[in-house]
């Protein structure tokens, strides 16, 4: 019979004002008793509206049919088949506009806890199997990947599957991309993203990291290398800043200084090897899931007081419904419809040397309103005359975008971008030079780790037609 | 891992080593930096190129003992290896069509201004060379600087060696006496070059800089390494991983980096005590 609860299953968590002082993670995870309760909410129905709104297409009645069987090794198996990075995408992925808001059950009462599932039963696999992937037969070609990030990850699986010779070229001296530098370790562990990358090592992947596409090495000279194809999955890059005074004042961070800061160079530990400002009062500025990782990162590193600002209102806050109620159980105090218009600065005009010279000290804001939507359909937030006002703050973080990294197109001939240094591609993820194609935020600008893993999935299939002609 | 095939102690507080990093022997260029770590969880710290050799496939740098990193840098030794080693990073100096110019180097960056003197004097340039240090003691790099120069000129704030005044007391003089130069190329400390620049403003000679910020990717992802241009009049932002290290001396402002270059000053003494505690603990 059929679990006809309205509602899901609750995921266990830290208590909010426990985890707000430590970097563990937050959800716990379902139990094997939960899962099986929360299994027997899916109807399995016959057209399968759920696979269709995943990026990758996971076979999900199929796997939770297997958790109702109580073969979790099974489940863990069917999700494999189309995801590389099940224990990732079960934490990360904003299931409530994928997989979810496709589930019949969602219709009266809530969807099936699709992605709770998903977690399950990759972390289940992780702590019961010690199977490894095996590499597939060497089909004879060799490809080259650009980034670890989630896009890059998945466009290599998938091509590894498929008896491929892939290396994978990180930047950075740790594999992972976003999922080690950008997600705290409190909503995505670094074990867990180290695991799903030993995999794809066991699956014959070579991971070349301290090398920089478009520096160390070009794409031309891969081809020159014997790679027949190349997948640029090289992220999101440069981060915008709002061009008011005060951002080059000491204690104004970009998001991805501030997290990189924390999570990569782990700057949350006791004592640290690489500084960051911790305790304090911080603002930072900006409405999206990043703003949300770096105000729950500042209040963990010890922050008194920490303030989203943000200038449109509630119901605009671009960041997953989930993040925002876990950000506001933990204490982060939302100040909603102000922007900043300066950020202030120690300076003490009678002794130069004071060490206090050049700290930020407050941020300036506006109140705004909201007024005609805009061309995407969203209020316009326009300021209030003459509603100025301070607050105190001791460390500022700009969670207000990036733009495109430069150093892949000045390099690479005949890759075309478009007017904000985004890559170029077509329907199967083809840029204008033969062989190359790209995916995930070099392409999109600042997105989901699954669209990008969407796009890296999309780029094996057209890279496997390319190479199979 | 990163093999250490060479060490020379400069000086007491600056090394010059040789890393083992065939990919960035084959590409670096003056001018541009890589990015270390020493050991596992390390920091990783920028270091501009002070030479390579394409065929061994081998990078020269040259650092000063400063910090936490640089100690716990100075205590490997040949046959030790380092945890990595990326590059070549930024954008390398612009030597082409330049006929005649004067480098100033100030400290440890007279290493950095080396190879771009050397590449020059290759390219069959004019080049006179001004290099300054504290003291005689901290002297570094004469014969190389000698050999590639067709005019050198070494100045010590002390007076204990050769000329005594900072590098800017020559560059004036040269100006004064109406030489003038294609470009003026500074390296070393922002406060140094900051007066090179000055010094130049009135000749109007193109003066260009490298900048040496706090950084962390190294390859333009974390921003940390922002500083302000001035630009006809417009405040403009610019990064020194991807658009540096060099830039136009009269548009930077230096004020600003020379502040954002404290912001961890207390930390970093801790932590270099700390390293040099460690150490003698170990001794």
């Amino acid at each position: 019979m059929p679990n006809m609860s309205l509602t899901k299953n609750p995921m266990p968590s830290q208590d909010p004002l426990v985890r707000a002082h430590n970097f563990n993670e937050v959800a716990i995870g379902y139990s094997e008793e939960i899962a099986l309760d929360e299994a027997q909410r899916c109807l399995h129905c016959k057209n399968m509206p759920c696979v269709s709104g995943c990026p990758v297409n996971v076979h999900i009645p199929e796997f939770i049919d297997k958790i109702k069987e109580g073969d979790f090794e099974g489940a863990y198996q069917v999700i494999h088949e189309t995801s590389s990075l099940p224990a990732v995408c079960g934490r990360v992925c904003p299931q409530e506009t994928q997989c979810e808001s496709k589930c019949i059950r969602g219709i009266k009462g809530e969807p099936v806890g699709i992605g709770r599932l998903e977690r399950f039963v990759a972390d289940w696999h992780r702590d019961h199997s010690d199977q490894k992937p095996e590499p597939a037969p060497f089909n004879g070609h060799k490809v080259a990947v650009v980034g670890s990030g989630p896009s890059g990850l998945t466009c290599a699986g998938d091509l590894a599957k498929l008896g491929y010779k892939v290396t994978v070229f990180e930047a950075l001296h740790t594999a992972g991309g976003v999922l080690v530098y950008g997600i705290p370790e409190f909503r995505l562990p670094k074990k867990i993203v180290q695991q799903e990358v030993d995999n794809l090592i066991a699956m014959g992947v070579d991971v070349e990291t301290n090398v920089v596409i478009g520096k160390t090495l070009t794409i031309d000279e891969l081809f020159e290398q014997g790679y027949e194809a190349v997948y640029v999955g090289s992220g999101a890059g440069l981060p915008n800043f709002m061009g008011i005074p005060g951002e080059s004042l000491k204690g104004v961070y970009s998001a991805n200084e501030f997290l990189t800061r924390s999570n990569l160079m782990k700057s949350y530990l006791d004592d640290p090897v690489t500084p960051i400002m911790k305790g304090g009062n911080v603002a930072v500025v900006g409405g999206g899931n990043v703003a949300m990782d770096a105000a729950r990162t500042a209040l963990r590193l010890g922050a008194d007081n920490v303030y989203i600002v943000y200038r449109r209102s509630e119901e605009e806050l671009p960041a997953r419904r989930e993040e925002v109620e876990h950000a506001k159980e933990e204490g982060i105090i939302f100040k909603l419809l102000n922007n900043p218009v300066e950020i202030l600065g120690y300076n003490n005009p009678d002794d130069r040397r004071d060490p206090k010279n050049g700290f930020v000290t407050g941020m300036k804001c506006i109140r705004m309103e909201l007024g005609e939507p805009d061309e995407r359909g969203r209020r316009r937030p326009v300021p209030v005359e003459g509603s100025e006002f301070v607050i105190d703050v001791d460390t500022v973080v700009m969670a207000i975008g990036t733009s495109p990294n430069p150093l892949i197109k000045n390099t690479t001939a005949g890759l075309d971008v478009n007017g904000h240094g985004g890559i170029i591609v077509d329907d199967n993820g083809a840029t204008s030079k033969e062989g190359v194609y790209a995916g995930g935020d070099a392409v999109t600008g600042a997105a989901t780790v699954i669209s990008a893993m969407g796009a890296g999935k999309l780029a094996a299939k057209s890279i496997h037609e390319y190479l199979s002609k | 891992m990163y093999k250490i095939v060479e060490k020379v102690s400069l000086n007491p507080t600056v090394t010059m080593m040789q890393i083992e990093a065939p990919l960035v022997a084959a590409k670096a260029e003056p001018g541009q930096f890589i990015i270390l770590r020493v050991d596992a969880d390390g920091e990783r710290i920028p270091l501009t190129v002070a030479g390579y050799d394409r065929e061994k496939g081998t990078v020269k740098i040259i650092f000063q003992i400063v910090g936490a990193t640089t100690e716990k840098l100075n205590h490997k030794n040949v046959g030790d290896y380092l945890q990595d080693f990326v590059g070549p990073l930024g954008v390398a100096t612009h030597l082409d069509g330049l006929k005649k110019v004067c480098i100033v180097g100030g400290g440890v960056g007279c290493a950095i201004a080396l190879p771009i003197a050397q590449k020059l004097h290759e390219l069959g340039a004019h080049v006179t060379s001004i290099i300054g240090f504290r003291t005689k003691d901290l002297l570094i790099l004469e014969d190389e600087f000698r050999a590639c120069s067709d005019e050198l000129i070494v100045m010590t704030d002390d007076g204990s060696y050769s000329r005594e005044g900072n590098v800017t007391v020559p560059l004036k003089e040269l100006f004064e006496k109406g030489e003038t130069f294609d470009e003026v190329i500074t390296i070393g400390p922002l406060i140094m070059m900051k007066f090179v620049v000055l010094a130049c403003q009135p000749t109007g000679i193109p003066c260009t800089v490298s900048m040496n910020p706090i950084m962390i990717d190294g390859t333009g992802m974390c921003g940390g390494c922002r500083l302000t241009l001035n630009q006809d009049g417009k405040k403009v932002t610019k990064f020194a991983c991807v658009d540096g290290p060099d830039f136009n001396g009269y548009e930077v402002d230096f004020d600003e980096a020379m502040s954002r270059g404290t912001m961890y000053v207390a930390f970093e003494r801790h932590a270099y005590e700390e390293a040099c505690n460690l150490f003698k603990e170990v001794k």
